[in-house]
């Protein structure tokens, strides 16, 4: 069974309106890797990413994880799979805390009733508390834990996408989606997300999927990479194949460059 | 179960005595004829429009679903509660428990369809709602037509609605600060969000929806048996009356239940005072709402809610000051 584990995606098509967004997509993440997406803009990145979990339905193909068919699935589903993602515009709940904002993703380990809620009982008690913890444990992991009581929306802007993951992270995830984490963060900060990635994905056991434009990332943390393009596969395999892939320079840099060099 | 020990134990056990010294506080002054049955009914009035408050605050305030038709499930509460104790005899507690339920039932009814509206469209089917309720009374001549409702016998007493608006506001309070609460705070939020979280989105927007219900069907049949007549035409139960509660809600604060109780009461009172403008009620509510959204958009309460931690905060920042000499902060 052990090759059945992780991901599969088989012929999976996207229609958005007249456009196919993504079509007769193929690909399967294993176990503890860190896989990247790539392409140009418009390419049909996050479509995939939408599809994967939940937020647009695709018109054919099939969706697998773990020995699961979540094709079809609608989002909290495909969470309760623990399958995580983070969205390309951050979506944090800006007016809460950031504690809460991680106790909102701790959801689905609560296991008291709405009416022991009500009441505050035992288990009311011990399961927050268990809850507070955690979350605490994750915020001390991603280094936030001094901001626990302030507003999320306070936070700046690599310390947003921070939380973002924190919250991802929350749900003990298996598989993290990762919607361009290093967009809009300067080198440094680009650098503190790079080895909170490897730390995360040590700690959690986590297999990674990101989609990312900055290539020096992609380039150094990825094991393996996709690339999309109209919607379409062009190019898979390891860094380097991909790098020297005519497909994938001709779709980035166009035909012209290609035939000077 | 209740915590009564350390400083938040302190603050449940002041609290619990507060509410039961208001209680005697009013019943004393009403023995002593000092509050007559006419303040006794602004008093239950006010409890009345609380638990509608406080209960479409869950569904709009905390949840964010625009709801216009609150007075629809208060119409449902107050018609079934007295036609149970008019034509059936039944037992008061029992009209009110059987009230309660058929609110929520109603909005489970209404909200699986109509929650999958947003915004504006949401507010358009709900108002939708509360006029067809008020129309099918207003159709069935058992319940008195448009002639209303009459000689319901009075079982509300002020007891009984000042302790079920305490019962509603705890339990909706107590609600909100659990996993289940948070799970509709978040769908206010960011329901894409929600949802990536393992939120199940539609599930909590129906939940919050009978929830609210419910407390505004009980809501209505401490009206009808307070009031002893009850009419689909005087604006008792109709769209006006939503939106008498909505300007409640949006005045105290969305998503504060301080703000709901400290204006639910003060609109309560309002009117009563001003008894010679009454036809400039509605007049005068705009103009209100108007100065609220230029000057104060968060509402009355804004963010604080009056609570243990609330307090804490202001009396560390006392304390704090007060420990440096040289007067700097």
């Amino acid at each position: 069974m052990a090759q059945t584990r992780g991901l599969q995606v088989t012929d999976l098509t996207v229609q958005i309106g007249g456009l196919k967004a993504v079509s007769g997509l193929n690909l399967e993440l294993y176990p503890g890797e860190l896989v990247g997406l790539i392409g140009p803009n418009g390419a049909g990145k996050t479509t995939v990413f939408n599809a994967l979990t939940g937020f647009c339905a695709p018109c054919a193909g099939r969706v697998v994880f773990d020995t699961k068919d979540l094709t079809n699935k609608p989002p909290h589903v495909v969470a309760k799979h623990r399958l995580a993602r983070t969205f390309q515009n951050i979506r944090l709940f800006k007016e809460l805390s950031v504690l809460d904002n991680l106790k909102i993703a701790y959801h689905s380990n609560f296991k008291y009733s709405i009416l022991s809620g009500i009441l505050r009982s035992g288990q009311y008690h011990s399961q927050e508390k268990k809850a507070n913890e955690f979350a605490l444990e994750i915020l001390e992991l991603v280094g936030l834990a001094d901001r626990a009581q302030d507003q999320a929306g306070t936070l700046s802007y690599g310390g947003q996408r921070k939380l973002e993951i924190a919250r991802a992270l929350v749900m003990k995830p298996k598989l993290l989606l990762l919607d361009e984490p290093a967009a809009g963060m300067n080198p440094f900060e680009t650098a503190e997300l790079v080895d909170l990635i490897y730390k995360v994905k040590k700690d959690f056991d986590l297999t990674v999927f990101l989609i990312e434009h900055d290539m020096d990332l992609v380039m150094n943390v990825c094991e393996r990479l996709y690339v999309l393009d109209y919607g379409v596969l062009i190019g898979q395999g390891s860094v380097q194949e991909v790098r020297t892939n005519h497909k994938v320079i001709q779709a980035y840099l166009g035909e012209e460059l290609l035939c000077q060099s | 179960m209740l915590n009564l020990k350390g400083p938040q134990g302190r603050w449940n056990f002041f609290m619990i005595a507060g509410i039961l010294g208001l209680y005697g506080l009013i019943q004393l002054l009403a023995a002593a004829k000092i509050l007559l049955s006419y303040h006794l009914q602004i008093l239950s009035l006010a409890c009345i429009n609380i638990i509608l408050v406080v209960s479409l605050n869950l569904i709009m305030g905390f949840t964010g679903q625009f709801s216009l038709g609150h007075a629809g499930f208060l119409a449902i509460g107050a018609y079934l509660s007295a036609s149970l104790t008019v034509f059936y005899q039944l037992p008061f507690w029992l009209a009110l428990i059987a009230s309660g339920l058929a609110a929520a039932f109603v909005g489970v009814l209404i909200g699986l369809p109509a929650l999958r509206l947003r915004g504006d469209y949401l507010a358009i089917a709900t108002l939708g709602f509360g006029e067809i309720i008020r129309v099918i009374i207003l159709n069935i001549s058992a319940v008195g037509g448009p002639r209303g409702f009459t000689g319901i016998p009075r079982h509300t007493t002020f007891g009984l609605t000042y302790f079920l608006m305490i019962a509603a506001v705890v339990i909706i309070k107590n609600f909100i600060y659990s996993a289940h609460g948070r799970a509709c705070i978040s769908i206010r939020e960011d329901e894409t969000a929600a949802g990536s979280l393992g939120i199940n989105t539609t599930y909590y927007k129906v939940v919050a929806f009978a929830i609210g219900a419910m407390f505004a069907g009980v809501a209505g049949a401490l009206f009808s048996h307070y009031m002893q007549f009850i009419s689909p035409t005087t604006g008792q139960i109709g769209f006006m009356r939503s939106v008498d509660i909505l300007i409640m809600l949006v005045l105290g604060g969305l998503g504060n239940l301080t703000g709901s109780v400290v204006v639910a009461v003060f609109l309560t009172f309002l009117p009563e005072f001003l008894r010679g403008f009454a036809e400039y009620r509605m007049l005068i509510y705009p103009v209100l709402l108007l100065l609220m959204m230029l000057f104060r958009p968060e509402g009355l309460m804004g963010k604080t809610e009056l609570s243990y931690s609330y307090l804490e905060n202001i009396f560390s920042k006392f304390k704090r000051k007060g420990l440096r000499p040289d007067g700097t902060n």
